[in-house]
């Protein structure tokens, strides 16, 4: 027990994405309210956004901003260790336009489907397509 | 032994396919006619084109496409694919005149997807006579399967879809629940699908697998008819008499047997099964279909279920035949292929003229018809006699040299299951000639005058029950080609 | 120019998907054709593709010149290059095929539909040609957006499945952005050759096989394998045709596309398979996937909803065919993507013309269709033999490599559930043929002369269906030579 502590201190990233994915996922599934489990879709989403960001992450690291001369600089060799790692916050860019660009099309789907049944509470919905199949 | 490479298996098997689209597109019946006799003529003549080099001991083989690493859709013609191909190339053409005369008599609708799919089971029934491999076997037993279903299922009514219903789950069910299984697990074992003269297993397989393999092939080939996998033979009779004829008589169940013996003779091989005893195995399972099989058509009133159920009686003789391993059972079992094929469908062509001319199905109704169709009963009389394996009908020939082969494999059981069967056909097939000829007092079953049946029909069941009487004086070149295919299979030359 | 194929490949379908739309707004009548010439432009490229690396081996393609690992790469190898074509000519083949429905239903939507239409196709032949493990989630999600998209734009519950589908989706691409976190963890790449070459160096590393299991969790979710496949029939039957007939060949098969190439590229064979735990677990979902969706399919009242429970079970003919580790079920696996993405687009194809002429695919509906529409009949009747696996269709071959996989590993599991869906199949489909053959029942004997009367769907929907099913019987003639020339020369020598 003594060193489940220190585990959770040192890798705390890892426990706080976990633990937002799963609040993300249980708002998905267990919700009833579609813009809800919406709102739990892009929690998730998040989760793993954060995982990428904080694994970027280096003790003692800066900004991976190189400042150089007008002309581009840089030509000196770069000390990789002083700088946190870029690349997973670029590719974080590509996927948060990507849960931006899913939001939007749920939400589109969202009011289509309001228009049509009136109602945006699943169990309502559901009830309303067993009336129909029923006639 | 020459093997000369050509197409011509494959142009015959084409032949018929070709004509389908032409069959669709005809203008009218008589030109669609015309086409299916030019088709099943052209085929007949393509067939026996390559008859002169296989009796000279020369084979014909025709890759088509490596469609498996190593394996390839393929085509040989040996002596008994040569015996196949003769027997229903030459019975479609007679088939066809009779199709003309029945379907026409009694005015049936869809008579050109009819005579589409007969075309089409015909280049099914050569493809597996022509196959050189376990796969190309397997590929147009199932290919006839789907061509022979519309046919089956020709009317259309309730009777129909349930018959093509028991069709389709015995035989497509058998054949990928077993069948398939067994070619995958040899294929696995062996890597290689040829037939050989004594067969590719042999080392490769315990005897208790191989006795399991074994006994899938025989069930698993379903159109062979061997119970309990039997029931979908006398359901199909709802097909319109031509059906049954060619197909439950000739083509469709004589391909079962045919793929059956050729697994025997050309996978598993005699000398192998005989030292594991396999053989009797299956010479069981042969009788018991034979002798169950004439026990229940001695019960049935219908004719052409009556019919139906001595036909499988008959395929269990070529298997037994086939499974005494020895050379005159082999004989007798490949040649009864040719013999029984003449004999049956003179039979079924009589029973549907009967029905085409009186509307008369059920034995007990027809009491006195000898009187009002002379040639038809005569002809009947004869096919059952060639049936029953009597003298001077070819059938006699067949199943002498069956008698010989319990002989010499000294398994006297089935000289006696053999003896009692015949006995039994005798039972069930003679009654009918009988009470069609003889009682005269019972005449007034017929108020209305029954004509004898149009030309069309009549003149079919003629030249096949007179080819049962020739091929008794002359079984060639039937009898050549069974002997050539089991002194292949032996390995010394028969005498 | 032919060494800019593997750009061009992508790069026509996203360019024209943006000019298609816009097209709307100048000229509504350009939009087809250019359509249906940047679908044929791309088809072109794509054999070209193919008959390149059949010739001189794979291709690596830097975009932008950018040198990997740095850049993103296109790789075209033994395995997609057949994969690329076959993607593309269901594509054309669907495009012709729902010309007339695009046209009823989607008239004043017709260049935003035709644009979603190529953005998909843009995002499936990205995913495919690839050789960047992020890149594939970017252009997953492309494809994923545009087909719910596609899928939502329908009537009745369209929106609702579509929208089901979609959080499905989104679970299953994070999990897979989530699996390639870790591999970037353990790795410090995202190239695709690049990993491969370092994940024997870290041969025991939980890290490593989190990733893989978490990618394949992912992938799995979004192929709708057993028990992830909920969203699959109702997104799939309640889709309009015209979107039907591209999104259910696509779709899932790319996925295992992906899986295949993951497993085998990324992860290479010694790591994917070096679990047994974890490949036998994964052969008794495919096991439970084929066994549930042949069972399910048999309780379907309406034609379409069949259809996609037969996907269901196909999913689990190849993810099981995959993880049986062995050559055989590879090959299996690999050829089955292309067989049965030529099935299912005949069988998509065939529905929609029924549903155009008789506006249900209700079996009631189906009677007497044998004679009302023959030449759909013929092309859907092909579909199922391949289905039910009857040579000479591909159908019959990819099974025989499955089984024979099977009989290998000595899954017999697998092997049973492999016959046992085939003999389905046969009931599901007989079942079909019996109601458009037989009913309506004739009174007496059925002596008329006069069927149902001819009425045939047009040209346009016939026409791509006939070619589709002869493609069945083409692919299963030439199936020797696919798996020698192409299938087995992708399959890397670490598998047995």
């Amino acid at each position: 027990m003594t060193d489940l502590l220190p585990l959770l201190a040192a890798k705390y990233n890892y426990w706080i994405y976990t633990i937002l994915m799963m609040v993300g996922l249980y708002a998905m599934i267990a919700k009833n309210n579609l813009v809800k489990k919406i709102i739990g879709m892009n929690i998730f989403q998040t989760a793993i956004i954060l995982f990428y960001v904080s694994i970027a992450y280096k003790k003692g690291g800066t900004l991976p901003i190189i400042m150089g001369d007008a002309h581009g600089g840089g030509h000196a060799a770069v000390h990789a260790a002083d700088y946190i790692n870029p690349l997973p916050h670029c590719l974080m860019l590509t996927a948060i336009v990507v849960s931006v660009a899913t939001l939007g099309v749920a939400l589109a789907l969202a009011i289509k489907i309001f228009r049509q049944y009136g109602t945006l509470e699943e169990d309502d919905i559901n009830h309303q397509i067993r009336m129909q199949a029923g006639q | 032994m020459e093997l000369l490479y050509s197409a011509k298996p494959l142009a015959a098997i084409l032949v018929s396919f070709f004509v389908v689209p032409i069959i669709f597109s005809a203008k009218s019946e008589n030109v669609r006619e015309a086409w299916t006799f030019v088709a099943a003529i052209l085929k007949f003549t393509i067939v026996l084109s390559m008859l002169p080099f296989v009796l000279k001991g020369g084979e014909i083989a025709y890759t088509l496409a490596e469609v498996l690493p190593g394996l390839a859709i393929e085509f040989k013609v040996d002596a008994f694919g040569m015996l196949f191909a003769l027997v229903s190339s030459s019975l479609w053409i007679v088939t066809s005149m009779y199709s003309i005369g029945y379907m026409r008599t009694l005015k049936e609708h869809g008579q050109t997807r009819y005579y589409a799919c007969f075309a089409l089971s015909l280049s099914a029934t050569l493809g597996v006579a022509f196959a050189g491999n376990l796969l190309t076997l397997y590929l147009f037993y199932e290919m006839l399967s789907f061509a022979t279903y519309p046919l089956v299922t020709h009317h259309q009514d309730r009777e129909a879809r349930s018959s093509g219903r028991k069709y389709i789950t015995y035989i497509l069910g058998a054949s990928i629940g077993l069948v398939l299984p067994a070619m995958l697990v040899i294929y696995s074992q062996t890597g290689t699908f040829e037939f050989a003269p004594q067969g590719f297993m042999n080392g490769h397989f315990s005897q208790g697998a191989m006795a399991v393999l074994l006994l899938m092939f025989v069930f698993g080939f379903a159109k062979a008819g061997v119970m309990p996998f039997h029931s979908w033979l006398p359901a199909a009779m709802v097909a319109p008499t031509p059906v049954s004829a060619l197909l439950h008589a000739v083509a469709v169940v004589k391909v079962g047997v045919f793929c059956v013996a050729r697994v025997i003779t050309g996978v598993f091989g005699t000398k192998m099964l005989a030292d594991m005893g396999l053989g009797t195995l299956v010479c069981y399972v042969a009788s018991f279909t034979i002798i169950v099989s004439s026990l229940i058509a001695l019960s049935q009133d219908g004719l052409k279920r009556r019919l139906a159920f001595s036909t499988i009686g008959q395929l269990s003789y070529i298997i037994l035949g086939v499974a005494l391993l020895s050379p005159s059972g082999m004989t007798g079992g490949m040649l009864h292929i040719a013999m029984h094929a003449f004999g049956k469908i003179t039979l079924f062509f009589c029973a549907g003229a009967i029905f085409a001319a009186s509307g008369i199905k059920n034995i007990s109704e027809m009491v006195g018809i000898g009187r009002r169709m002379p040639f038809t009963m005569t002809a009947f009389l004869l096919g059952s006699l060639s049936v029953i394996g009597l003298p001077p009908l070819g059938g006699f020939i067949s199943k002498w040299n069956l008698v010989i082969g319990t002989l010499e494999s000294g398994q006297i059981f089935f000289l006696f299951v053999l003896l009692a069967s015949s006995l039994l056909n005798a039972a069930y097939f003679l009654p009918i000639s009988y009470k069609a000829f003889f009682c005269t007092d019972e005449e007034a079953m017929f108020e209305k005058k029954v004509d004898e049946v149009p030309t069309w029909c009549l003149v079919p069941l003629c030249i096949t029950a007179t080819c049962s009487v020739i091929f008794f004086f002359y079984p060639q070149p039937f009898l050549q080609l069974a002997k050539m295919t089991v002194s292949t299979i032996i390995g010394a030359p028969m005498p | 120019m032919t060494q800019h194929f593997p750009a061009l490949l992508i790069i026509i379908p996203l360019l024209s998907a943006l000019i298609v739309s816009a097209m709307g707004w100048i000229d509504r009548r350009w939009c087809f054709p250019l359509a249906g010439a940047s679908l044929a432009g791309a088809l072109a490229v794509s054999v070209g593709l193919c008959a390149q690396v059949m010739a001189a081996g794979p291709i690596v393609y830097k975009m932008a010149g950018w040198r990997p690992p740095i850049g993103i790469v296109y790789v075209i190898d033994y395995l997609n290059a057949p994969v690329l074509v076959v993607i593309l000519s269901v594509a054309l083949l669907n495009l012709i095929s729902a010309k007339t429905w695009i046209e009823r239903d989607f008239a004043e939507k017709l260049s935003a539909y035709l644009g979603l239409y190529l953005l998909f196709l843009a995002g499936m032949v990205g995913i495919v040609a690839t050789g960047d493990a992020f890149n594939l989630y970017v252009l997953l999600e492309i494809g994923s957006l545009t087909g719910y998209a596609l899928i939502g734009l329908g009537k009745e519950r369209a929106p609702l499945s579509s929208l089901n589908y979609l959080f499905m989706g989104t679970i299953g691409a994070s999990f897979y952005l989530l699996g390639i976190g870790y591999i970037y963890i353990a790795t410090g790449t995202l190239n695709m050759a690049d990993i491969a070459r370092i994940v024997p160096t870290l041969a025991g590393s939980g890290t490593l096989f989190l990733a893989l299991v978490i990618c394949m969790a992912g992938l799995f979710v979004k192929m709708a394998l057993f028990p992830m496949h909920g969203w699959l029939p109702n997104a799939y039957s309640n889709a309009p045709s015209a979107s039907a007939g591209l999104i259910a060949p696509l779709t899932t098969k790319v996925m295992i596309y992906a899986m295949v190439r993951v497993g085998l590229t990324v992860f290479t064979p010694e790591f994917t398979f070096s679990r047994a735990l974890l490949s036998e677990a994964i052969v008794w979902l495919a096991v439970a996937a084929i066994v549930t969706g042949s069972l399910l399919a048999l309780m379907q009242r309406r034609l379409s909803r069949m259809l996609t429970y037969i996907i269901v079970a196909e999913v689990g003919y190849m993810v099981g065919g995959f993880w049986l580790g062995n050559k055989a079920g590879v090959t299996g696996a690999t050829l089955h993507i292309i067989n049965d993405a030529a099935m299912t687009l005949t069988l998509f194809m065939a529905v929609s013309a029924i549903i155009w002429k008789l506006g249900s695919d209700r079996f009631e509906d189906l009677q007497g269709l044998f004679g009302k529409m023959p030449f759909t009949m013929t092309g859907f009747v092909l579909a199922a033999l391949a289905v039910i696996g009857i040579p000479p269709t591909c159908g019959f071959f990819s099974k025989w490599y499955l089984i024979t996989g099977g009989i290998h590993a000595g899954q017999w599991a697998f092997v049973a559930a492999l016959l046992f869906s085939s003999l389905v199949n046969a009931v599901l489909f007989f079942r079909i043929f019996e109601i458009a053959f037989f009913e309506p029942f004739a009174e007496g004997h059925g002596h008329h002369d006069h069927g149902p009367a001819l009425s045939e769907a047009p040209v346009t929907m016939v026409v791509p269906l006939l070619l589709a099913a002869l493609s069945l019987i083409a692919l299963g003639l030439y199936s020797g030579d696919i798996v020698t020339k192409l299938i087995q020369l992708a399959i890397p020598a670490g598998i047995a």
